[in-house]
């Protein structure tokens, strides 16, 4: 048997919560296929038949697979499943959507946020935000996962050496059932949230959304994406999109600067498995101390414009 | 139109839970049990499309034992007009299985929404216990119904849906035909308090109970619960005093910069 991992992409690169979501595939025994669904994909299915982590690359390029959404995605798994012991998707706002759809159709169930591979059929699990890990076991026939990115390294992107077979399916269209009409990003020179080697965040101490370029400008000195905490989005400051956190993003940095950011469990839930930590706040009892490896209790309009300029020495 | 919403009863979000020492799963004996966070949002949604005027009848529905119909009437109480308890004590075979997995909850869940035929099944993205952010996606799969996950905007008329979803890099607008599926993020709304002649006047609507065996659907619970552990605590680090030390420290201890 072998395992499926579907790609998640924008067209024309692969996301690196894929090459993550790899990484635990490769944990299972079976080789590996990718399937590539899209709308003038072929680049990205080019892209993974360099990666010698993949036997097989699956691509399905059509209209209505363009903007990835559930409905047709799911069963067009479904068409090619039989042949898979495992599928395996990101843990992401697509994988998330998509997933139990897939398990749902194939009359099996999902397991989500999958941290660590125990064996072909034993997972461990985050729940209650984070504060337990469950060991579950899969009785069911094909076990669909997703895999939080932030628990397994990404393997490595490409070898010019290699080169996997490329298939091109021509499934059954499914009927599209939903319209796209639009999606926002917010454009950023910075590297995205989940991706950055340094992340600075702004909590409700920040006082408003003006305040968070003090962030702004120590991030671009650093190379950094700058996140921020619930607090801070449900003041207003900041878009949601920089949500880390139970409910918003999951990182793992090299460095994470919590600046004004008390340490909800919400919060934390979506941080703490970075390297190292650094929390500045002006409340020296505030709960994000106790996961810092370097705190400094300060006003935070006293230690960002030092910092700014410290940095650039 | 009629609107469903499911609701869940799940520990109280304030309460810090605790694995047991046997390290079988959390402890849940004396704490405070609540309506999932999100559950309440999708309830909050469905009557204000009632006071709107697009809905004309909010049925909420929970499985479980007759506890849940503690959070089935706090949904009456913030508006909705009659309950379902899904009930399935009596199909279950207690020696081989203590909970139906995730599945066979959205299975029961489907055979309620055929029998009732709402025109918008509203639930929360996911429960705080189990985290799973499943239910949602597989009753849309199991129904053949086009979805909208993670929703902070929806408008509603007779025609369709117009969803705003919360995605990875920002917002993405959908637009669904009816019957359809809504999962609710944080941002959707903010449910209200139930007044206390609301709180009374839910104690007279109606909760239907039916069980498990009348829908049809098979119990099972194919994803075991091995062991639950406490995950591994970070310790605090050390204080620095100054700017200077900080970034001394993280240039040549941390080595991070």
């Amino acid at each position: 048997m072998s395992i499926l991992v579907i790609a998640e992409h924008d067209n024309s690169a692969v996301l690196n919560a894929t090459l993550n979501t790899l990484s635990a595939a490769s944990e299972l025994s079976g080789d590996i296929h990718v399937l590539v669904a899209g709308f003038n994909c072929g680049s990205v299915a080019e892209q993974l038949s360099k990666n010698p982590s993949i036997s097989k690359v699956l691509l399905v390029d059509h209209s209505v697979y363009e903007h990835h959404l559930a409905e047709g995605v799911s069963k067009l798994v479904c068409s090619i499943a039989e042949d898979y012991s495992h599928i395996l998707m990101a843990s992401t706002t697509v994988g998330k959507s998509t997933a139990p759809r897939i398990a749902a159709l194939l009359d099996v169930n999902q397991i989500s946020d999958v941290i660590a591979i125990e064996a072909d059929d034993v997972f461990k699990r985050p729940i209650y935000a984070g504060n337990a890990i469950a060991t579950v076991q899969s009785k069911d026939a094909v076990k669909v996962l997703t895999v939080r990115n932030t628990a397994f390294d990404a393997v490595d992107a490409q070898s010019d050496e290699y080169s996997a077979e490329v298939v091109e399916l021509s499934s059954e269209t499914p009927e599209a059932q939903v319209t796209f009409i639009s999606e926002s990003h917010v454009e950023s020179e910075r590297p995205e949230l989940t991706d950055a080697p340094v992340v600075i965040s702004g909590g409700r101490g920040m006082g408003s959304g003006e305040n968070f370029d003090l962030l702004y400008r120590i991030a671009d000195q650093l190379g950094a994406a700058v996140g921020a905490s619930r607090a801070a989005v449900d003041a207003g400051f900041v878009t949601n999109d920089m949500q880390v956190g139970q409910t918003g993003k999951m990182v793992a940095p090299e460095l994470y600067i919590a600046v004004g950011i008390s340490g909800a469990i919400q919060h934390l839930a979506g941080m703490k498995d970075s390297k190292v930590i650094v929390a500045i706040n002006k409340d020296e009892d505030a709960p994000i101390f106790q996961v810092a490896d370097y705190g400094l209790v300060a006003d935070l309009f006293d230690v960002l414009p030092e910092l700014e300029t410290q940095l650039s020495d | 139109m009629k609107a469903l919403v499911a609701v869940k009863r799940v520990i109280d979000y304030h309460v810090k839970i605790r694995v047991k020492d046997d390290g079988s799963d959390v402890d849940l004996s004396n704490v405070k049990m609540a309506m999932n966070p999100f559950c309440e949002i999708a309830v909050e949604e469905a009557v204000r499309l009632r006071e709107a005027g697009i809905v004309d009848e909010v049925v909420v529905v929970s499985v479980g034992d007759k506890a849940c119909e503690e959070q089935i009437r706090n949904a009456l109480a913030l508006g909705a007009d009659r309950g379902v308890r899904v009930d399935f004590s009596t199909a279950m075979d207690a020696e081989s299985m203590t909970q139906p997995d995730a599945l066979t909850i959205a299975k029961l869940l489907s055979k309620v929404v055929e029998r009732e035929q709402p025109k918008l099944t509203i639930l929360g993205k996911q429960a705080i216990d189990s985290d799973n952010n499943q239910t949602g996606q597989m009753l849309a799969a199991l129904l053949d119904y086009p979805q909208a996950t993670f929703v902070s905007e929806l408008q509603v008329t007779e025609q369709g849906i117009t969803a705003t979803r919360e995605v990875d890099g920002g917002l993405q607008v959908l637009q669904l035909p009816l019957p359809a599926v809504i999962t609710t993020d944080l941002r959707l709304n903010e449910p209200r308090y139930a007044s206390l002649p609301n709180i009374m006047k839910a104690k007279r609507k109606p909760i239907d109970v039916v069980k498990s065996e009348e829908l049809g659907v098979e119990l099972r619970c194919n994803l075991l619960q091995l062991s639950v552990e406490t995950p591994a605590q970070r310790s605090a680090g050390i204080k620095v005093a100054s700017v200077t030390e900080l970034v001394d420290k993280l240039r040549n201890e941390a080595k991070v910069l």
